[in-house]
C-alpha cells in the first residue's frame, strides 16, 4: 500500500503526532512524507530520520503562512498525479480543515480523529470516539484514495534514526488562495495540549487565593484576573518540572485567566495524555469529556464532594495554592532538577 | 448584509449514548442545537447588529430538527429553513456540505455563512471547509473575532500559536469559536416568536439534486471499557507531606 503522510508543522514548528502518523504508514508499506511550506531542511532531515521512504517537498516563500486553500491544493494535485492509496494526516485543526478539502477535490471522503486503523486484505478498517467518547465505531471509506486523520498520541511513535538520510523530491507547489495573512498575534509559546503527556491544568480555583493582594488602583475583574495569573505561574511551574503542557477549565478561559487555546473539554480540546492534574477544577460533564483518553487523572480541590474526584486516581482534598508548590518542589527533588 | 448559520441538533451532552441493536440510543435526553452551532448563530447575530441585514438558519436533519432551528429563532434569527429528505439517511459529511451548498444557492447565497467548530454527535469538523471548497469561497476557520472592512471580512483566527489576522473578499464561510462570547440566551419575546414561525420543508427536488454518493459509512458501533477509577485520597501531615506522598505514588505508577 503507498501512503502520503502529511507532515503538520507551523512555520517549520512540527506537530509531533506527524511523526506516529508516519509510523502507521509504514506498516502499511511504503510511506511518502509530504511537507508543504518554505524553510523545510530540518522537517525533511527528520523526516528521514523518523522512517518516510520518500520525502515529497512542496516548497515556496508564497507558503509560508498556511493558507489552507493553497495547501489544499497542492496536496490534490500531487495525490493525482502520484495516486496513493491513503493519504494520512495528524488530527490537528489546521489538518481537519486541510483534509476536508483535499477530499472534496479528489472526490473521497475523510475519516477523521481516529484512534485505531487496521488492514483488512485490502481494506482499511477505522475506529473513531462519538459522543464525545461515549461511543466508538468502526468506518469504512469506499473511495479512492482513502484519506484519514490520526488523533495525536493513540499510536506509538517509531524511534528516530539520526543515521538515516535522504534527498528530498521537489513537486509543484500551488500558491493560490483567496485568503490575505495579515499578521499575528503570538502566543508566549505554541499550546498543544494534544500533543503533551502530561498535562498539569487549572480551573476557577486558580483565582481563589484570598491572601494574595492585588496591585493598587485594579478594578475586581482586574484583580481576579490578576490573582488567577499568579495561580496559573504555579501551575505553569509545576508543568515544567513535569516536561508537560498546561490546560484550563471554560471557566478559567472565560475568566479571561488563560488563552483558549488551553482550554481542555468538549468545546476546547480532547487531550490523551499519561499524566493529567486538574488543579481547582469542578470537574463538570463538558470539562470530564475532553480527558476521558488520559491514563491517570490527578485532582487537587479543596472541596470533597467535587466530580472531577470520580475519575481521579488520586485526588488531595486541599487548597491548591499549598499543594501545587510543594508538589513542584517534590518533583524537582525527586526528578533531580 | 445576508448571514446564514448552518446548524445541527444533537443528544445533549448530559444523555447517556449507547449502542441499541446496532443504533445510537440516548433514551429519553432531548435533543439540542449543537453546542457549537449557537457560537455559529451568535456570531452570525453579532454581524447583523454591527452592520445589518439578515439572518437565516439552514439545518439538515429530520423533522424533529425543527426545535433547533427555533433555538436560532428565538436567538434573534430572522428566518429559518430545514432541508429534510428520506434520500438523506446515510449522509456523510462531504455529502452534508454538498446539500448545505445546493441550499445556500438556493437561498440565492450570502455575503457570508457561519458554522460551528464541529457537531458532538459523530461530527468530525469538515463541514465548513468542505461546503467553502464546494462553493469556491475563501474559508476563514476557528474564528474568534471578524470585523467586515471595505466589502471584506477581517478576522482573528484562534489557533495553537495564537492568533492569525486573515481577511478575505464576501462571499465566504467562517466557522465561528467561543471566544466570540457567550452565545446569547433566548428572550421572551424571541421564544414567542420562534413558537409561531413557519418553517419551510424543502427536500432534494426542491434544491434540484439527487442524494450525494456516501463514502464513509460505519460498520459497528463499539461501547468503549468503562474506565471506573476508585479514586485514593491522599492524606498527611500538611501540604508538603501530602506533596510527598502523592509524587511518590504517581512516580510509582510510571506514567512519567
Ligand atoms: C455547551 C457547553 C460547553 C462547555 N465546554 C467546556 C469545555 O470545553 N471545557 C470546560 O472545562 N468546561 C466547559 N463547559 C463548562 C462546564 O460546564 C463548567 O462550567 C466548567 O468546566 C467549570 O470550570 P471550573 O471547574 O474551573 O470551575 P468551577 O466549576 O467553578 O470549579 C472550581 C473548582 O475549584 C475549586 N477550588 C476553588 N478554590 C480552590 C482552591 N484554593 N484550591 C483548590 N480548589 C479550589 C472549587 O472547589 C471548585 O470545585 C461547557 C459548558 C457548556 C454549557
Ligand atoms: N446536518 C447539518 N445541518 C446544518 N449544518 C450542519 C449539519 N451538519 C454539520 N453542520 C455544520 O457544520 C459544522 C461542522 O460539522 P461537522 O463537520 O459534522 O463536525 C457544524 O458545527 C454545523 O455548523
Amino acid at each position: 500500500m503507498k501512503t502520503f503522510v502529511y507532515i503538520d508543522h507551523f512555520k517549520g514548528e512540527v506537530q509531533q503526532a506527524s511523526w506516529e502518523t508516519l509510523g502507521v504508514a509504514k506498516s502499511f508499506g511504503s510511506a511518502s512524507a509530504v511537507i508543504v511550506g518554505s524553510g523545510l531542511e530540518a522537517l525533511t532531515k527528520a523526516a528521514f530520520e523518523f522512517g518516510a521512504d520518500e520525502v515529497l517537498i512542496a516548497e515556496d516563500p508564497a507558503l509560508m503562512d498556511y493558507r489552507v486553500e493553497a495547501f489544499a491544493s497542492t496536496l490534490s494535485t500531487l495525490a493525482s498525479s502520484r495516486m496513493p492509496d491513503l493519504i494520512l494526516f495528524p488530527t490537528t485543526s489546521r489538518t481537519r480543515e486541510l483534509a476536508a478539502m483535499t477530499a472534496i477535490d479528489l472526490n473521497s471522503g475523510v475519516l477523521v480523529d481516529l484512534t485505531g486503523l487496521s488492514r483488512n486484505g485490502d481494506t482499511l478498517v477505522a475506529t473513531r470516539p462519538i459522543y464525545e467518547g461515549k461511543l466508538n465505531e468502526t468506518v469504512v471509506c469506499s473511495a479512492k484514495p482513502v484519506i484519514a486523520t490520526l488523533r495525536a498520541r493513540a499510536f506509538p511513535r517509531p524511534a528516530q534514526d539520526k543515521s538515516k538520510s535522504g534527498t528530498a523530491t521537489k513537486v509543484e507547489a500551488k500558491t493560490d488562495s483567496p485568503v490575505t495573512v495579515e499578521g499575528y498575534e503570538v502566543a508566549e509559546q505554541a499550546v498543544s495540549v494534544t500533543d503533551a503527556s502530561i498535562i498539569v491544568s487549572g480551573g476557577r480555583g486558580v483565582s481563589n487565593n484570598p491572601s494574595l493582594t492585588a496591585p493598587a488602583g485594579m478594578d475586581d475583574k482586574q484583580a481576579e484576573i490578576w490573582r488567577a495569573q499568579q495561580g496559573f505561574k504555579l501551575i505553569g511551574e509545576l508543568a515544567t518540572v513535569l516536561g508537560g503542557a498546561v490546560g484550563a477549565s471554560r471557566a478559567a478561559v472565560d475568566g479571561g485567566y488563560i488563552p483558549y487555546a488551553h482550554q481542555v473539554g468538549q468545546t476546547g480540546k480532547v487531550v490523551a495524555p499519561d499524566l493529567y492534574i486538574a488543579c481547582g477544577i469542578s470537574g463538570a460533564i463538558q470539562h470530564i469529556v475532553g480527558i476521558r483518553s488520559a491514563k491517570m487523572v490527578v485532582a487537587v480541590n479543596k472541596d470533597a464532594e467535587a466530580p472531577i474526584f470520580k475519575v481521579a486516581r488520586y485526588g488531595v482534598i486541599g487548597d491548591l495554592f499549598a499543594i501545587v508548590p510543594a508538589l513542584t518542589a517534590a518533583f524537582k527533588k525527586r526528578l533531580g532538577k | 448584509m445576508k448571514i446564514i448559520a448552518c446548524i445541527k441538533q444533537v443528544p445533549d451532552s448530559e444523555a447517556k449514548v449507547k449502542a441499541e441493536n446496532g443504533q445510537v440510543s440516548w433514551g429519553e435526553s432531548p435533543l439540542v442545537i449543537n453546542p457549537f452551532d449557537e457560537y455559529a448563530v451568535e456570531g452570525a447575530l453579532q454581524l447583523k447588529e454591527a452592520n445589518s441585514g439578515t439572518v437565516t438558519a439552514l439545518c439538515i436533519g429530520p423533522e424533529s430538527a425543527k426545535e433547533a432551528l427555533k433555538h436560532a429563532l428565538a436567538m434573534g434569527a430572522d428566518e429559518a429553513i430545514l432541508v429534510s429528505d428520506a434520500a438523506l439517511h446515510a449522509l456523510d459529511t462531504q455529502g452534508a456540505a454538498r446539500v448545505l451548498a445546493a441550499a445556500i444557492n438556493k437561498i440565492g447565497g450570502a455575503d457570508i455563512v457561519t458554522f460551528g467548530r464541529q457537531t458532538l454527535d459523530d461530527g468530525s469538523g469538515l463541514a465548513a471547509a468542505q461546503t467553502a471548497r464546494i462553493l469556491g469561497w475563501p474559508l476563514l476557520g476557528l474564528v474568534g473575532h471578524m470585523e467586515i472592512k471595505d466589502g471584506g471580512v477581517r478576522v482573528s483566527r484562534v489557533i495553537e500559536e495564537g492568533r492569525q489576522i486573515v481577511s478575505a473578499k464576501m462571499p465566504a464561510v467562517l466557522s465561528i469559536v467561543q471566544s466570540i462570547g457567550e452565545p446569547r440566551y433566548p428572550s421572551f419575546m424571541g421564544i414567542r416568536k420562534a413558537s409561531k414561525a413557519s418553517i419551510p420543508v424543502w427536500s432534494l427536488s426542491d434544491l434540484g439534486i439527487t442524494a450525494p454518493a456516501t463514502f464513509v459509512t460505519r460498520g459497528e458501533l463499539i461501547t468503549p471499557p468503562s474506565h471506573e477509577v476508585v479514586c485514593e485520597i491522599i492524606q498527611g501531615d500538611g501540604p508538603e507531606q501530602i506533596a510527598q506522598t502523592l509524587a511518590d505514588k504517581i512516580l510509582a505508577e510510571k506514567v512519567l
